[in-house]
């Protein structure tokens, strides 16, 4: 988190305002606010309220109709299935891997902090490929899965593999930079003082990564429930079994059920905004300790 | 409890930490390992604690072998320069963890830690700052509750990196003064490491002087200061002028094929007006009048002199920056110039 950066740049920005010699034009700053301010309104904004105009255009009755509809309600029950299990399985990995980025000297570091990167350059649509290549019927493990009675690929487990893959990175790549900052000096101090690692990790790590940990997992969260390119591929977009909220939206707007199609695309706008609250309220505490750090 | 290190050897990748070194850490002592940065004597402390792992060599803790044994079970204590308190508990709470963390068989109660945590915390006198967190701490305080939380849990050895390194020079000095008062009440066996040659003379009942990863020499403050073995130890602890020269007839005289390298301390060396034989030329640059010595700095033919002297002396010698005048050593150390022998 980028907690102290800021707070120092604010700081920054308060000096350069005051000089008479740095203040630029109030011409330059009134071309540049209007500008990003203009770009927000039409391009952020704008969509948000269009998402939430369209989905109650027909009232409320219909909206809610579209929400409770058996289709609609196996969409989200799988979004949040997928989530549910794709978020812890994302902590275990993404705090084991930044443990040993941070705090081990390995060989093949360098690769591995490459490979946790992978998702965020890959398109999810390749990753999707990927899964169904490796566990298709026509696949590598295709006839042997297929044997043995196990689907993946149109099927739970394949969405829950895609929505592990394109979240992987973000629990790992907020821990690793806070917990090279930490260094390993508290840790040993544990060990000396007769913690076990288990106690060590609860009583000293896990408190130190905390709100660093929470943010990692409201991203993952808000990428595990929004995910559709990979989900996509891998899903079969079969009604009422492999259909996540995002492809149950893309299915009801291809139908022109557009008053069905925001109203579904509503609860993911508000998911969003509920991300955003939190992960503006983790920040502020995060900074709150961060400050403690430092007085 | 006493330590004893054998032919310890550590390396890092191509580069040789320590070479071999043995060394005895008697029971009850207060000893210094003092050098300059990368000399090694952090990485000793360390491979005693068990943060680290020798290549080769053994340590004995009271004569045990204990090499092998886990740093959770070799009852140190470890105070870390930075300190390293957990800072997200309380002070408290930090000096309790070794006795919370403690199997529950050996734990004690409630009630128990809690008197025993602000027993410590009284001794360190921070008992009022008891639910303060480190982060509202100054870096004296933070030590001394790094020292308490060390303390805790009983060690026998208590191994102290830098201690001192990261504070104001005042705040050092107290601390220093503290700590050794506090040793002198526990008599527990004890090694710290520093850089500061003030430090360690002041602190240590003996000093281990090392350099390049091997040990220089080892004695009491008086003898490593008074009696260096060996260049290196003379130019570290304390100042010194170094003559060129060459033994004659188990005199030493300066200039000639410079064979020789006498060491003096700014006290040893003498000014005077009229020069003798083997007096050396000199001509004064600048005179500092504060404190009770003056200090003098002398430019000779293609070297400069520092000398210390009671302000009387001075006074009586009438000194000014520009006179020209003769130096004499009372007494020197001689050392041959290509290599670490030691002549007289």
């Amino acid at each position: 988190m980028a907690g102290g950066s800021s707070r120092l740049a604010k700081a920054g920005q308060t000096r350069f305002e005051a000089r008479e010699a740095t203040r630029d034009s109030a011409l330059v700053k009134g071309i540049v606010l209007t500008l990003s301010l203009v770009f927000f309104a039409v391009f952020l904004l704008l969509p948000l309220v269009v998402v939430f105009a369209e989905a109650l255009r027909k009232g409320w009755d219909t909206y809610l109709a579209a929400l409770v509809e058996p289709d609609a309600l196996s969409a989200i029950k799988l979004t949040l299935t997928a989530a549910l299990i794709a978020v812890p399985l994302n902590v275990v990995f993404g705090v084991s891997a930044a443990w040993a980025i941070a705090k081990f000297e390995f060989r093949g570091k360098a690769l591995l902090v490459t490979l946790i990167d992978l998702p965020f350059s890959v398109s999810p649509v390749i990753a999707g490929l990927c899964y169904v290549l490796v566990f298709g019927a026509q696949g590598w493990f295709g006839s042997w899965l297929a044997a043995n009675d196990i689907k993946i690929i149109f099927a739970v487990p394949g969405i829950v593999l895609a929505t592990v893959f394109v979240t992987f990175p973000f629990v790992a790549r907020e821990l690793i930079p806070l917990m090279e900052a930490q260094g390993t000096e508290e840790e040993e101090a544990a060990t000396v003082l007769g913690a076990s690692g288990w106690q060590t990790f609860w009583r000293v790590t896990i408190p130190n990564i905390k709100w660093g940990l929470m943010y990692g997992i409201i991203l993952t969260n808000a990428r595990a429930m929004g995910e559709f390119g990979a989900v996509s591929v891998v899903s079969g977009h079969i009604r009422g079994f492999t259909n996540t909220m995002p492809l149950h939206v893309e299915i009801l707007y291809n139908e022109y059920q557009f008053a069905a199609a925001f109203a579904v695309a509503s609860l993911l706008a508000l998911l969003a905004l509920v991300t955003l609250a939190l992960k503006t309220f983790v920040e502020w505490q995060a900074e709150r300790a961060h400050k403690e750090i430092e007085a | 409890m006493s330590i004893r290190v054998e032919n310890i050897t550590k390396t890092f990748g191509g580069f040789t930490a320590l070479h071999g070194l043995s060394l005895d850490f008697p029971h009850g002592q207060l000893t210094a390992l003092l050098g300059p940065s990368g000399c090694g004597k952090t990485t000793l402390l360390r491979i005693i604690a068990g943060l680290e792992q020798a290549d080769a060599g053994t340590i004995l803790l009271e004569g045990e072998d204990a090499t092998d044994k886990h740093v959770r079970e070799r009852q140190v204590g470890f105070v870390f320069q930075h300190y390293a308190l957990f800072r997200h508990m309380s002070v408290f709470e930090n000096v309790a963890f070794g006795l919370r963390v403690k199997p529950r068989s050996k734990r004690l109660g409630e009630a128990e830690i809690r008197k025993k945590v602000m027993a410590l915390l009284d001794m360190v006198q921070l008992a009022r700052l008891a639910d303060r967190f480190p982060a509202q701490l100054s870096g004296g305080q933070r030590q001394r509750v790094a020292l308490a939380r060390a303390l805790a849990v009983e060690p026998q050895v208590l191994l102290l990196d830098e201690p001192f390194g990261a504070l104001d020079a005042k705040v050092r000095k107290e601390l220093r003064r503290w700590l050794r008062q506090l040793h002198d009440e526990l008599h527990i066996t004890s090694i710290f490491v520093t850089h500061d040659q003030e430090e360690a003379l002041e602190l240590a009942d003996r000093i281990v002087v090392m350099n390049e990863g091997k040990i220089e020499q080892i004695g009491t403050p008086q003898e490593v200061y008074d009696h260096p073995a060996t260049p290196f130890v003379y130019s570290f602890l304390g100042t010194s002028n170094i003559l060129r020269g060459d033994m004659a007839d188990g005199k030493f005289r300066p200039g000639g094929n410079a064979g020789s390298l006498a060491y003096i301390r700014p006290h040893e060396l003498m000014v005077t007006r009229q020069g003798g034989p083997d007096a050396i030329a000199a001509t004064v640059r600048r005179v500092f009048e504060f404190g009770a010595l003056s200090r003098i700095e002398l430019a000779g033919e293609n070297q400069s002199y520092e000398v210390e002297m009671p302000q009387a002396e001075r006074a009586s010698l009438a000194l000014q920056a520009g006179d020209a005048v003769f130096l004499q050593p009372r007494r020197l150390q001689v050392f041959a110039a290509d290599g670490p022998d030691y002549v007289i």
